[in-house]
């Protein structure tokens, strides 16, 4: 490749850099700023304010001023460390239970003739495509105590859950009710997520050479043995970009908690949208979500190499 | 050779696809469903598309959500196919390293940090929060998606037809132009398509970066949703449900021939 096109194809990254620093990285300095301004006077404009025709001094002043008041408050409110972790339990656990359910899924979808592979991975995109919202909006007609898996139950004649509700009323307790549980929000959030696991794990056991399997099987392997010491550990890079690609944007999640999880269940996503829509306080709701970021920079950057070699690989 | 699916791979596949699909179907089905009660099946009916017809508000934020999808998607295909080619093409520049940072990064970020990241954004710039407002917003997170699309099919592509249109006296902006965008095309639709969906699904950021007067549809339904299941709400969903569904199929079909002709 000649330096010359090289360089016009570099040319080409300048509208989406600017586009990205405006729009990306820029707010990002926004919300870390805000998260530093004094509550008290946490209505636009913010204090305090960058003087930049000051100079040097404007920059000292500016600094001088930035407080951790906020930092501090999050530090010492139970409310806060209870939601960082049950956010990162919650996400953790739904990773864990995607994994168990993705990947039989789509290990099976590599057996299948090449046909009926392209038709499988249609058919586990395609919900992805349909709305979130309306796909975990079906969830609560299902979930909900006078709902569909409760009305199904009762016509097989089985109603287990009804014999349990009468029993724990019998002792006095309020009836189980899925919704608004957190067995809820790992159902939510396992039906969401299921396409980003299935397709990272589908893409890895696709390429493995079946000549392996074959050699292996020469060598005296039977196939559970096979499958454990050469189809899963050479899926290990699908395994670690489906859990990425689904326990990041877990952490953070928002809708699924709030229409699922009900009252009781702390996320910070909810948490970030509860300060800013209900409690109108922005700077909390800026730590918040840069004590998010800070978390998530690890993972980030793990799922960011994961993906240079992915679609950038052999070059 | 490679062993046809066991019982337990079709075991698997068809309790993954259930679990995919029956919600879905539920919907589906029960917005076709003459009484109000979800668990109540009171006979087939029509009634509740009927009366969607009749919701001026809701039709108004369907028009405001589409127009915002548009705009964004475009503008984000173009960025992004952009972007797309720098990162495939362009070797190692300098700053590529944030650049790929920037372009990967809204695929997992949390949908609230986008969202409020993007809202302080605009008050700090003063922008009057609205259609512009949101289709920016949109625009920032489909940009990526649209990226690693094009880029899968930009890597598969035999370099040496472009090379050969400027071996031929081609300038190499019109060998672009000629050989490699027709190739890439189907890539850059799906791109297109799957950047429109999004935008016309989103909930959080449209909340934050939105004002008065640009309601979008998810915020509609969001706020209907929270006071409960109704009827209405499965058929507004059903129709979504059945143009992003057609939309899909339609470019999978497009994507499939253009791959089988691009082999040939």
């Amino acid at each position: 490749m000649s330096a010359q096109h090289r360089d016009r194809s570099r040319a080409a990254a300048i509208a989406p850099f600017l586009w990205l620093g405006l729009f990306f990285l820029f707010p990002f300095l926004l919300v870390l700023r805000l998260s530093l301004s004094d509550i008290a006077l946490a209505v636009p404009p913010y204090a305090p304010q960058l003087d930049l025709s000051a100079g040097v001094d404007g920059v000292r002043e500016f600094l001088a001023a930035l407080d951790f008041e906020t930092y501090g408050r999050l530090g010492g409110d139970r409310l806060y460390l209870a939601a960082y972790l049950s956010s990162m339990r919650i996400a953790a656990i739904s990773t864990g239970i995607l994994l168990l359910i993705g990947y039989p899924i789509a290990y099976a979808m590599v057996r299948c003739p090449p046909a009926a592979r392209r038709a499988l991975v249609l058919a586990v995109i395609l919900p992805f495509w349909t709305s979130f919202l309306i796909r975990i909006y079906a969830w609560i007609a299902i979930l909900k105590p006078a709902g569909l898996l409760n009305a199904a139950l009762g016509a097989v004649g089985v109603a287990p859950l009804n014999l349990l509700n009468a029993a724990l009323g019998a002792v006095g307790l309020a009836p189980l009710n899925l919704l608004n549980t957190e067995a809820a929000v790992h159902i939510g959030l396992v039906y969401a997520y299921l396409p980003f696991m299935v397709l990272p794990l589908y893409a890895v056991l696709e390429r493995q050479p079946a000549e392996l399997l074959e050699a292996a099987a020469d060598l005296g392997c039977t196939p559970v043995q096979a499958f454990w010491r050469v189809t899963f550990p050479m899926s290990l890079p699908g395994v670690a970009a489906g859990a990425l690609l689904c326990f990041i944007p877990m952490v953070g999640e928002f809708v699924v908690p709030d229409l699922l999880g009900g009252s009781q269940t702390l996320m910070l996503g909810k948490v970030i949208w509860t300060e800013f829509f209900a409690n109108r306080d922005w700077p909390t709701a800026s730590a918040v979500a840069v004590a998010l970021i800070v978390t998530l920079i690890v993972p980030l950057t793990l799922f960011q190499r994961q993906q240079q070699r992915l679609l950038e690989g052999g070059r | 050779m490679r062993r046809g699916p066991s019982l337990f791979n079709l075991a698997s596949l068809g309790l993954g696809l259930t679990f995919l699909y029956a919600p879905i179907v539920l919907l589906v089905v029960y917005s076709f469903n003459d009484s109000r009660l979800v668990t109540v099946w009171g006979g087939f009916s029509l009634r509740w598309y009927g009366e969607l017809m009749h919701n001026e508000q809701l039709l108004a934020s369907v028009w405001m959500t589409v127009r915002i999808a548009a705009l964004s998607a475009t503008v984000a295909t173009l960025l992004g196919t952009l972007a797309a080619v720098a990162l495939t093409r362009g070797g190692r520049f300098p700053g590529r390293t944030i650049f790929s940072g920037a372009v990967y990064a809204p695929l997992v970020t949390p949908e609230v940090i986008l969202g409020l990241s993007l809202l302080l954004l605009f008050v700090a710039v003063g922008a009057p929060r609205g259609f512009w407002t949101v289709s920016a917003a949109h625009t920032t997170l489909t940009l990526c998606y649209v990226t690693v699309v094009v880029q899968a099919r930009l890597a598969s592509f035999d370099r040496s037809l472009e090379e050969a249109a400027q071996d031929l006296g081609c300038p190499p902006w019109r060998a672009f132009l000629l050989v490699t965008l027709p190739n890439i095309a189907p890539a850059v639709a799906a791109a297109w398509m799957l950047a429109f969906t999004l935008s016309l699904d989103d909930l959080v950021i449209a909340s934050f970066t939105s004002g008065p007067g640009a309601t979008t549809l998810p915020m509609r339904i969001y706020s209907a949703v929270r006071l409960g299941v109704t009827p209405e709400i499965n058929a507004i969903s059903t129709l979504l449900i059945g143009l992003v569904a057609t939309g899909v199929i339609a470019a999978y079909l497009i994507q499939t021939r253009g791959v089988r002709r691009a082999s040939r």
